[in-house]
């Protein structure tokens, strides 16, 4: 069945599917629509001499999560049911001349825990975070060939080791260490994989962009395995920066929240493999369905006042996951607790007619970790799903948006059988990505 | 096989020279540093939009080629503005003024990060800077490469535009870091345009040399 | 008070970056942001930084800046008036 997959092209000017598996020429008088708009996505197989169309599915076979709450997602779950927050206030840190709001991964224990994988050569704090939680996935399920060349790793990170321009820093590692495609040789060697790794730098957006392009690359069937991993770390640049713009809050963040004053930022990595391969998949079957990105057009810092752009994104994730609005059960917002985003996100949210889905936002615990929030929280997702528990969203006490916007306040106990994941960020882009259990 | 897609235009902007579609259109003085080279190349098309001016050296040099890539090909008229895609990718991501910002923070006594600075430390801004300036909404993506990945985004583009995600293309690298600067935008589109080329990694490297 | 506004209006052109603008073009009383300059949210913060930077002043709410931002003389007279 497997060999007999292969991808179909399509001429819309002929009106209809031209299909090959590169020996013999099929043409199907199925005249091109707008359901047929996304049909990279569908494979066919020939069986008995029919010809059977099959979706193109990417399932997720492993996954992790390296937070201040734990160094896998088992463990980070559990801190969540039990909305514990890993998000802390530091009066002295390396990070600010002032206290600041942050979720800091204990440099204690990641050293230990690296020193247990015995590495044969020095790494940055981002390599080893991205080296740890690779490796997590790894032992998790062996189906997962790193060093085979149909396995690819795409990275997403914002800033990459952008603690090397520190002058503290200075001298520790090569300068050519701070660009991104270095990172990502970096790793690709130290696990032996052939592939110059794919990386994605495109603001908060960059996580839940690189699950996106995980499923796109599958459905080209160049690869049957990607390895999804996102990272970013604290530092006195990134805090600085957002204290320049005045977005950082004085306590522990306060998604959708009426007091809500600014975001907690945090430092985390996670990852997630996916596989075409069905067999692959240990435990409940977790897809991914869709995805979308899109632009506001409208500033480069501040986000759209209608939420139109974000909008546009989860239209076309839900367009290609063949859903409509009322089968989502669950949204896993960006929720980043500024005053205008969360505004937007409740804009964008009503108008897709979502607003009683139950949402939440996890920025309360991991603060915000750019290149790794939309992965870290497509986990917490994923993990939503295969326990039916949603989290609750800490901190959250009091509407704060103008729409009616359905915010979880305690973690609670229901099915979950899919998780809308949504995410914007500076630079006008927005992103959105769609998860289904399967029976 | 596979739908065929076209590169319908480009700009190239690097060694002090803007080509667009195979034609020079414009040099700049012997020895210009990048920055000012590429104002008088905003100056020399009066492109007037005072935005230019906050940009960092990165979105400049994006924000001129995409100008002088779209100025004749209205892809822009011709699309819906949520079918445009905007793929985009750099060696350096936003280095340059990462430095810059970290220069603000690095003494003590003389601490005043400014917001006008930070706001440009990620390489997607151009990606804004340029949907901004076309009202552009579609899928947008920053990626970040060793050296052009022409083989990549043939691939990928091509994809985005054959499942139907995109039916045009703004797509490229742009290069801005310790006095190197280096800009190749191109459209891709199901029609020909006047480069006739097809898309693909081939093609690319023909015009990208 | 006229010198300090003249000032001013040199500062904010060099940390807005408002090249094509000149002194004379700014009109003491009009409004800095939406029409006139078209400044944005990003140029407010930059105004914020430019009052610690170059007069000592701290703005700890970003919310006060509609009021001391509505035109060159409001800023100015801000200026005077919480000068140390």
């Amino acid at each position: 069945m497997r060999d007999g997959r292969r991808k179909i092209t399509y001429y819309r000017k002929y009106g209809s599917l031209i299909v090959t598996n590169f020996t013999n020429l099929y043409l199907l008088n199925i005249p091109i629509t707008n359901t047929h708009k996304f049909a990279n996505s569908y494979k066919f197989a020939i069986c008995n001499k029919q010809l059977i169309f099959l979706t193109q599915e990417s399932y997720i076979i492993a996954d992790n999560i390296i937070s201040p709450l734990g160094f896998s997602t088992e463990e980070n779950f559990a801190q969540l049911k039990q909305m514990r927050t890993g998000v802390q206030r530091l009066e002295k840190s390396a990070l600010s001349a002032e206290p600041v709001c942050a979720a800091v991964i204990d440099a204690r224990r990641l050293d230990d825990e690296f020193k247990k994988l015995e590495a044969s050569k020095p790494f940055t704090r981002l390599e080893q975070l991205f080296i740890l939680s690779i490796s997590d996935t790894l032992k998790q399920n062996p189906a997962i060939d790193i060093r085979s060349p149909k396995t690819l790793l795409i990275l997403s990170s914002t800033k990459g080791n952008i603690d090397l321009l520190d002058p503290e820093n200075t001298g520790k590692f090569d300068k050519k260490r701070l660009f991104l495609w270095e990172t990502g040789n970096v790793i690709t060697e130290h696990f032996g994989n052939p592939n110059k790794a794919l990386i994605v730098s495109n603001a908060c957006i960059s996580g839940v962009l690189a699950i996106i392009l995980g499923k796109r690359l599958l459905e080209e069937n160049n690869y049957d395995t990607i390895v999804v991993s996102g990272g970013d770390i604290m530092t006195h640049f990134v805090v600085s920066g957002f204290q320049s713009f005045k977005a950082v809050s004085s306590e522990v963040c306060k998604p959708y929240d009426a007091a809500r004053d600014g975001i907690s930022l945090g430092e985390a990595c996670g990852t997630v493999v996916l596989t075409n391969d069905k067999t692959k998949v240990k435990g409940t079957a977790i897809a991914v369905k869709g995805g979308s990105s899109s632009n506001d057009a409208n500033h480069i810092s501040g986000p759209s006042r209608t939420g139109d752009g974000l909008l546009l994104a989860i239209e076309r994730t839900l367009k290609e996951a063949n859903m409509n609005a009322s089968q989502v059960a669950y949204i896993s917002g960006h929720g980043t607790a500024t005053l205008y985003n969360d505004e937007m996100e409740a804009q964008a949210i009503t108008t897709a007619n979502l607003q009683d889905v139950p949402m939440n936002s996890l920025k309360s615990y991991f603060g915000h970790t750019l290149g790794a929030a939309g992965i870290i929280e497509s986990i917490i997702g994923i993990q939503s799903m295969r326990s039916n528990t949603l989290i609750g969203t800490y901190n959250y006490n009091e509407p704060g948006v103008t729409k009616p916007v359905n915010i979880i306040k305690q973690t609670t106990e229901r099915t979950v059988n899919n998780c809308l994941k949504t995410a914007a960020g500076f630079g006008g882009c927005n992103a959105a990505v769609l998860f289904s259990k399967e029976a | 096989m596979s739908d065929v897609n076209y590169i319908s235009a480009f700009c190239r902007i690097s060694s002090g020279k803007v080509n667009v579609n195979h034609s020079i259109m414009f040099t700049g003085e012997e020895g210009e540093a990048p920055a000012a080279f590429i104002k008088s190349v905003y100056k020399h098309y009066q492109l007037n939009y005072p935005k230019f001016y906050k940009m960092d050296g990165l979105c400049q040099l994006a924000f001129v080629a995409s100008e002088l890539l779209l100025k004749d090909n209205k892809i822009t008229e011709r699309y819906n503005k949520e079918e445009i895609a905007i793929v985009i990718s750099n060696g350096s991501a936003s280095l340059e003024i990462d430095t810059e910002h970290q220069q603000t923070i690095s003494d003590k006594a003389n601490y005043f990060p400014s917001p006008a600075v930070f706001v440009y430390t990620l390489p997607n801004i151009l990606i804004g800077e340029i949907a901004i300036r076309n009202l552009i909404k579609g899928e947008n993506t920053f990626f970040i490469f060793d050296k052009f990945d022409a083989q990549f985004t043939a691939q990928y583009i091509n994809s985005l535009l054959n499942s139907g995600r995109a039916e045009s293309c703004i797509a490229g690298w742009v290069e801005f870091y310790e006095g190197n600067y280096d800009a190749f935008l191109y459209t891709v589109e199901k029609t020909p345009g006047v480069i006739r080329a097809e898309h693909t990694a081939e093609q690319l490297l023909n015009i990208y040399k | 008070m006229n010198e300090l506004i003249d000032k001013l209006k040199g500062e904010i052109i060099e940390q807005l970056n408002l090249e094509d603008v000149k002194k004379e073009d700014i009109d003491n009383d009009a409004p800095l942001f939406g029409e006139g300059l078209g400044l944005d949210s990003i140029d407010a913060l930059e105004l914020i930084v430019l009052l610690e930077k170059n007069y000592g002043i701290k703005v700890a709410n970003p919310a006060d800046g509609k009021k001391i931002f509505q035109s060159i003389r409001t800023m100015a007279q801000y200026i005077q008036d919480n000068k140390k």
